[in-house]
């Protein structure tokens, strides 16, 4: 690495991009950063300035390695870590800005999925229990309606309504990962973060996962956003996909785009990294290995932050954080070298950086 | 010094009618239950199914590191290089697990030493085995971790385990096996803990190193698209079973049961469109307590009466395929009914 070179005051921050698009976001994130302060007065920058709205009815995928800030985003989003700053509006309101009270009466819309269906039930709690506790807590049903209720939910989720006497333990990680989502359900939510819902499950039991979330959204018309460092599964349910590399988004795209067409070029290395399950196209495909690791993100690399690791790095990358602009109609990415003229960055001129100038009209606008 | 590089049809190992089972309070685990395979040099063979389908026993099994008890290898041979492994001196088979088979695990740590440094647990190795000086094992030690992809190798040699990140610790974990060049490298879930990029460089170290010094392979994984890559043969297992055995192509191409089918479609295609995915429907079995009859009955979805009364046989459907089915032929033909159709409408 060697940004000890470059000059911290060189370094320029541009403003996030303002979207197109969809109508009112229900959910809109404007420039949201979450800092975990760690000994010698230092920071982990886990969120680092996201931009991005989720509409009504849709999944947002958000994909990138571990520890590159995607549980921390969603959950910032429910307020169950506090932003450090920045914003998250739902249906137009700043969650930061509401009375406890108020809080609690838009909280119930949003709610959350784990990866460990193991851990995140309490082991000494009767399902039941697990499913109606959100009930209680919401004052929605009490007694008789909250059991009824109860039953419902575990019925939605393919679940017998005879498990309500059961624990966790006796389930398996299927079946324990429809508890959370019936659990989830309970209180007629809007919107779920969905985080990695199927990355500790076996192949067979992550499609019946896969299904039920997007038969629920069809039926209850809930929005997602779907937090997984699966590409494949990402492709299959999202909509729209981000990606996130240490804190930043880099590329937001449609699922489809986003895949045929990565144009940022950890997405494209990300995308080119997911094994195809034919061994005719794995025998005759290119694979971009990148080198080393993700650095870490207490001092992440100045400028564009894959610049350490990114085979078309060239000096000025080290000096300038790229934002987030529309290449193509609705395909967003954050590369100083390409721009919405010059999309493909094989194609570019060596060394060059037509992604400055549009970046800098950002600015100056 | 491998000894005699005897000629069995080429093949390096030979398993037959294993069989290994553990007694559990809830009764015998049939973990692996009566299976055969064979591997020849410098060949990859895949091993994939769910979680629970005897994978990780059938590998302890081979290198003899079936926790006992509860476990016990109860019938079969497994003949690596003419010597059948499961009657050999412990002694013996120490001798050969290290040198001439090698094993990396999912979590790197189960390998290494966390209070040892990385130099000398590389170096411990080609001295026990390949008798190496200080000197040349510190030596060996070296090229080891500059073979792996570990930058500036001759200061990191000197760090612990925990100061490497995740895909550093599997590199190490590689360099460790693969020190005194075995014949034969089983890589259990090797990359299932790391990220998609750092995934892309094991496996790639993994090809790389195999086409240098000609080892053969067994590669666990429940990922489709990680064998289909990396694997001459499959092997699909189920309930302590082989369910299908092919050449990997021909798996792919022409699956000829229905829970590899099943497995195939449930997979999500990233180039075809969205759509509802094919799911299986509910769980894998129990293997405690399997009913009689197929074991993939209660879930499959071209289950006849049969099927839940009598055992399916192995059936051969090409010289090196084979299927555990009743219908196999059916669910073959039809696959290559299928095949034909979808390369005529790519045409
Ligand atoms: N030490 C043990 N004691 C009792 N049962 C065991 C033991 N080890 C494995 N088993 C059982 O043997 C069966 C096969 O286990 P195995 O570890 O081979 O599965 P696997 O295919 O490797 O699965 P995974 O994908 O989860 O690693 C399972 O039912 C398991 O519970
Ligand atoms: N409570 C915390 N205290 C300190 N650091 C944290 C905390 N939670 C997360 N982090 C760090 O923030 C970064 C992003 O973490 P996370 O959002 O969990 O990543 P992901 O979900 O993408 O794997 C990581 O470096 C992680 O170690
Ligand atoms: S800005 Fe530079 S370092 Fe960053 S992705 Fe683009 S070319 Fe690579
Ligand atoms: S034997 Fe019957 S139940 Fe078993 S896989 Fe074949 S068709 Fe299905
Ligand atoms: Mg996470
Ligand atoms: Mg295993």
């Amino acid at each position: 690495m060697s940004t000890q070179e470059t000059n911290p005051d060189s370094i320029v921050e541009m403003p996030p991009p303002i979207e197109s698009g969809h109508g009112d976001p229900l959910i809109a994130i404007r420039d949201l950063k979450v800092y975990f302060p760690i000994a010698g007065n230092r920071n982990v920058k886990a969120v680092d300035g996201v931009t991005i709205d989720i509409y009504a009815g849709e999944t947002l995928g958000l994909v990138g390695e571990s520890g590159c800030g995607k549980s921390t985003l969603g959950r910032a989003i429910l307020r169950l870590v506090e932003p450090t700053s920045g914003q998250v509006l739902y249906r137009n309101n700043d969650l930061a800005k509401l009375s406890t009270r108020e809080l609690r009466k838009h909280r119930r819309h949003l709610q959350i999925i784990f990866q460990d269906p193991y851990a995140s039930l309490n082991p000494r709690m009767t399902v039941g229990q697990i499913v109606g506790e959100p009930l209680d807590t919401f004052r929605i049903a009490r007694g008789r309606g909250a059991e009824q209720r109860v039953q419902e939910l575990l019925e939605t989720v393919g679940l017998s309504k005879r498990f309500t006497k059961r624990y966790p333990h006796e389930f398996s990680g299927g079946q324990r990962q429809r508890i959370g989502i019936a659990r989830a359900l309970a209180v007629d939510p809007d919107f779920i973060v969905a985080d990695e819902p199927i990355s500790a499950l076996d192949v067979s039991i992550q499609a019946q996962i896969m299904n039920l979330l997007e038969k629920l959204q069809r039926e209850k018309n809930l929005t997602y956003l779907f937090i997984s460092h699966d590409l494949r599964a990402i492709r299959h349910v999202s909509d729209r996909v981000a990606v996130m590399y240490l804190g930043k988004l880099v590329e937001i795209a449609g699922a489809k785009a986003i895949y045929a067409d990565p144009l940022m070029p950890y997405t494209k290395a990300l995308i080119s990294a997911v094994p195809v399950p034919d061994p005719v196209v794995e025998a005759t495909r290119q694979r971009i290995v990148l080198e080393g690791d993700v650095p870490s993100p207490i001092n992440p690399p100045t400028g564009c932050r894959f610049h350490t690791r990114c085979p078309y790095m060239i000096e000025t990358c080290k000096q300038v954080v790229p934002p987030l602009v529309e290449i193509k109609p609705n395909h967003f990415a954050a590369c100083i070298r390409i721009s919405p003229d010059q999309p493909d960055i094989e194609k570019v001129a060596p060394g060059a950086a037509p992604g400055l100038e549009a970046a800098e009209q950002v600015i100056s606008q | 010094m491998p000894l005699s590089k005897m000629n069995n049809n080429g093949n390096l190992l030979e398993v037959t009618d294993l069989r290994t089972y553990f007694d559990t309070e809830d009764g015998i685990v049939k973990a692996v239950d009566g299976i055969s395979f064979q591997l020849k040099r410098g060949e990859t063979l895949g091993i994939v199914g769910e979680s629970g389908s005897g994978k990780s026993v059938t590998n302890l099994s081979i290198i003899r590191l079936v926790p006992t008890p509860p476990g016990k290898i109860v019938s079969g041979k497994v003949i690596f290089d003419g010597q059948n492994l499961l009657t050999l001196s412990n002694e013996a088979v120490r001798h050969i697990r290290g040198r001439r088979i090698a094993m990396i695990f999912q979590d790197p740590m189960t390998s290494l030493n966390p209070f040892m440094k990385v130099s000398r647990q590389l170096m411990e190795m080609t001295r026990l085995h390949l008798g190496h000086t200080k000197q040349q094992a510190y030596e060996h030690a070296i090229k080891m971790l500059e073979t792996v992809g570990i930058p500036d190798a001759r200061a990191r040699a000197n760090n612990y385990p925990h100061e490497f990140s995740g895909g550093m610790r599997q590199r190490v974990m590689i360099a460790m096996a693969l020190s005194c060049e075995p014949e034969l490298l089983i890589a259990d879930e090797p990359t299932t803990a790391l990220d998609v990029t750092i995934q892309a460089q094991i496996l790639e170290l993994i090809k790389r190193l195999k086409q240098a010094t000609g080892t053969s392979v067994i590669l666990i994984t429940h990922d489709l698209g990680i064998v289909a890559g990396m694997t001459d043969h499959l092997l699909v297992m189920y309930a302590g079973k082989i369910f299908e055995q092919a050449p990997t192509k021909e798996l792919f191409a022409t699956p000829g049961n229905p829970y590899t089918k099943g497995l195939l479609r449930s997979v999500p295609d990233p180039t075809a469109e969205q759509g509802e995915l094919y799911q299986i429907p509910g769980l894998p079995p129990d293997v405690a307590h399997l009913p009689p009859g197929c074991p993939f009955a209660a879930r499959c979805d071209r289950v006849q009466e049969i099927c839940h009364r009598e055992f399916p046989p192995f059936v051969q459907l090409t010289a090196d395929h084979c299927s555990l089915c009743h219908f196999a032929h059916e669910v073959y033909e039809e696959s290559r009914a299928e095949g034909a159709r979808s390369s005529e409408s790519n045409l």
